[in-house]
């Protein structure tokens, strides 16, 4: 369903993407890892259109969207929720959760989709007027996903989704995310700790210095020397 | 634009099932950030209403008029700051070349064609909103304070080119005839400042319903989404340069429509007066010390600050006029201090609403 092929991504002339290619399959979850500052929010950012590639074409469902602005690509039926969660601190829960749902296609069935998110989150149904600020990190990334959910995608790209969080509640967030996968939306996430991406993915690729690596299902990454050579240094 | 709609009918809760959580729910979201008014409330409004519509004929002196016309004025130029630079967060040092494009629009077409200012007016609009969505396409790109110097120095353009364009009378401006006849049509009022008065008063209604309305609609949110996580937004569809321009355009719009009331009132344009950097930051700091993203804070703010520039000036006299500044300053930093959300934390300490009205609240902090 996302084809990506030979991207290539620069800030100015300084270039941090060299020959990216990978794929997402519909009803997949698919990670992406590599250390620190290896480009891999810049990909995302790149597929939902927030930055511009240099070269290489990007593919949703065999139409090119790497010339689109974001907010066509939201319509198309790609949601990507930021990095570090980024809700708006001073809305509510709830119109949080609005803002998501405001691309036509997805206004039409906004108070559905809205059930269907607290029913995924029983908790930001509690805490619906409460502003966002004062959710708890957990509470802000389901807070964060569900609004990702509002727009009703085909595709959910997730920047970290466990980043900051405690080991229950990152646990209870794969929870979370195998869910909306098991309702049929595609997931294609970014994670640091290969053991934890790979346990919840149908594939991972490794990127290192805006290149990849390394790609495979989890047993041939999980085994593989090159990729505790990348991490571990050895 | 149209506040957003159930687009299916079966959005809409049928009202006889208000029973139940989620049936409540739906109520809830069905308007969800503004309950009906509370009794209070009503009355409060009643009264104010009243007492706006007595005050010239109690207050039946020139002085005391003039200075809640000004406040009417001021208050409708904050609003409209308050617009681009309270909700959508896109901080504007150049308001006053739109109030000088309105000003100028009618007053020109009034001496040249004899075209009545209103119709000067709504043109003056058309133009103000089309400045505002050309200077926006380039320097939206710019974030924050780099935003602010932009249109600064775009407005110091504006004054300076007019200063220098004889077409329409250069630094000496426009002085418009005193015509005694079909005052209404002629937007002049020679024997008293009550017309001026209650026009001031239905334009400032106007800019205050505009506000309510963008506030609960669907531009509302994305205003405030742009103003607290651009690059969210972007990523949730929201196309942030259509958004910020409806913002710039319709912020514009109002501080025309103020311009050609202040030519008309004072019956005399000229650069000096109405394109200055003063009247960009004044109008700014009248939304600040009132409250910022707030529909009562700009006209707070300009009550307070108005009636004490006005004041100060008769007494230290014209040329004294920083004292009044000086006092903006000291206030300014008291505000910063002690009310950062500004001097609507005081009105809403005083007037605390209901608990249920201020849990549907938070939307305005």
């Amino acid at each position: 369903m996302l084809k990506v092929s030979d991207l290539e991504v620069s800030y100015g002339d300084f270039q941090v993407i060299w020959g990216v290619s990978l794929e997402v399959r519909p009803g997949e979850v698919v990670s992406l890892m590599g250390p620190n500052g290896c480009g891999k929010s810049t990909i995302f950012n790149t597929i939902s259109g927030l930055l511009k590639p240099k070269a290489g074409t990007i593919e949703l469902d065999g139409r090119r969207i790497d010339r689109l602005p974001s907010h066509e690509i939201v319509r198309l039926g790609l949601a990507h929720v930021l990095e570090r969660r980024r809700v708006f601190p001073y809305l509510s829960v709830r119109q949080n959760l609005w803002l998501g749902g405001y691309n036509p296609q997805a206004r039409v069935h906004r108070e559905e989709t809205l059930e269907q998110v607290f029913g995924q989150f029983p908790r930001l149904r509690e805490r619906q007027d409460q502003l966002a600020h004062s959710l708890s990190g957990g509470e802000q990334q389901m807070l964060a996903l569900g609004r990702g959910l509002m727009s009703r995608p085909r595709l959910l790209m997730i920047d970290e989704p466990f980043l900051g969080l405690a080991p229950a509640v990152a646990k209870e967030m794969m929870g979370v995310i195998a869910g909306i996968n098991a309702a049929g939306v595609s997931v294609l996430f970014i994670e640091q700790n290969v053991q934890v991406a790979l346990s919840m993915s149908n594939r991972g690729y490794i990127l290192e210095s805006g290149r990849l690596v390394l790609t495979g299902e989890p047993d041939e990454l999980l085994n593989s020397s090159e990729v505790k050579r990348i991490f571990l240094g050895g | 634009m149209a506040p957003p709609r159930a687009s299916a009918p079966a959005a809409t809760p049928p009202p006889a099932a208000l029973d139940g959580p989620d049936s409540a729910l739906r109520a809830a979201q069905a308007e969800p950030l503004h309950p009906p008014l509370s009794g209070r409330q009503k009355t409060l409004g009643i009264l104010g209403a009243a007492a706006l519509v007595a005050y010239p004929f109690v207050f039946n002196t020139p002085f005391p008029q003039h200075v809640m016309i000004m406040i009417f004025l001021y208050g409708m130029m904050a609003q409209s700051w308050n617009i681009m630079a309270g909700y959508c967060g896109q901080i504007s040092l150049g308001h006053a070349m739109f109030f000088g494009i309105g000003a100028y629009s009618s007053a020109f077409l009034f001496v040249t064609y004899q075209i009545s200012p209103w119709l000067g007016m709504l043109v003056g609009i058309v133009i103000a909103m089309a400045a505002a969505a050309v200077i926006g396409l380039p320097t939206f790109r710019l974030r924050g304070h780099y935003f602010a110097i932009a249109t600064l120095v775009i407005g110091e353009i504006v004054q300076i080119v007019v200063q220098r364009w004889e077409f329409i009378g250069a630094a000496t401006g426009i002085w418009l005839p005193i015509i005694r006849e079909n005052q209404l049509v002629n937007f002049q009022f020679n024997d008293s400042k009550i017309p001026y008065y209650f026009i001031a008063l239905g334009f400032l209604i106007v800019a205050c319903l505009a506000v309510r309305h963008m506030e609960r609609s669907r531009l509302g949110f994305y205003f405030r989404a742009i103003r607290e996580e651009p690059e969210a937004a972007r990523s949730l569809g929201v196309n942030i340069t259509l958004y910020k321009s409806l913002a710039f355009m319709l912020s514009a719009a109002f501080m025309a429509m103020a311009g050609t009331f202040y030519a008309q009132y004072v019956l005399v344009v000229d650069p000096e007066v109405v394109f200055p950097l003063t009247l960009s930051i004044l109008v700014l700091l009248m939304a600040v010390m009132g409250g910022v993203g707030t529909l009562w804070g700009p006209l707070i703010g300009a009550a307070v600050l108005i009636p004490l520039s006005e004041t100060t000036r008769i007494l230290l006299g014209g040329t004294g006029g920083a004292v009044d500044l000086i006092i903006y300053g000291a206030l300014i930093v008291v505000i910063c201090l002690f009310k950062p959300e500004g001097l609507i934390g005081l009105v809403r300490q005083w007037l605390p609403a209901p608990p249920a009205e201020r849990e549907a609240d938070h939307g305005d902090s």
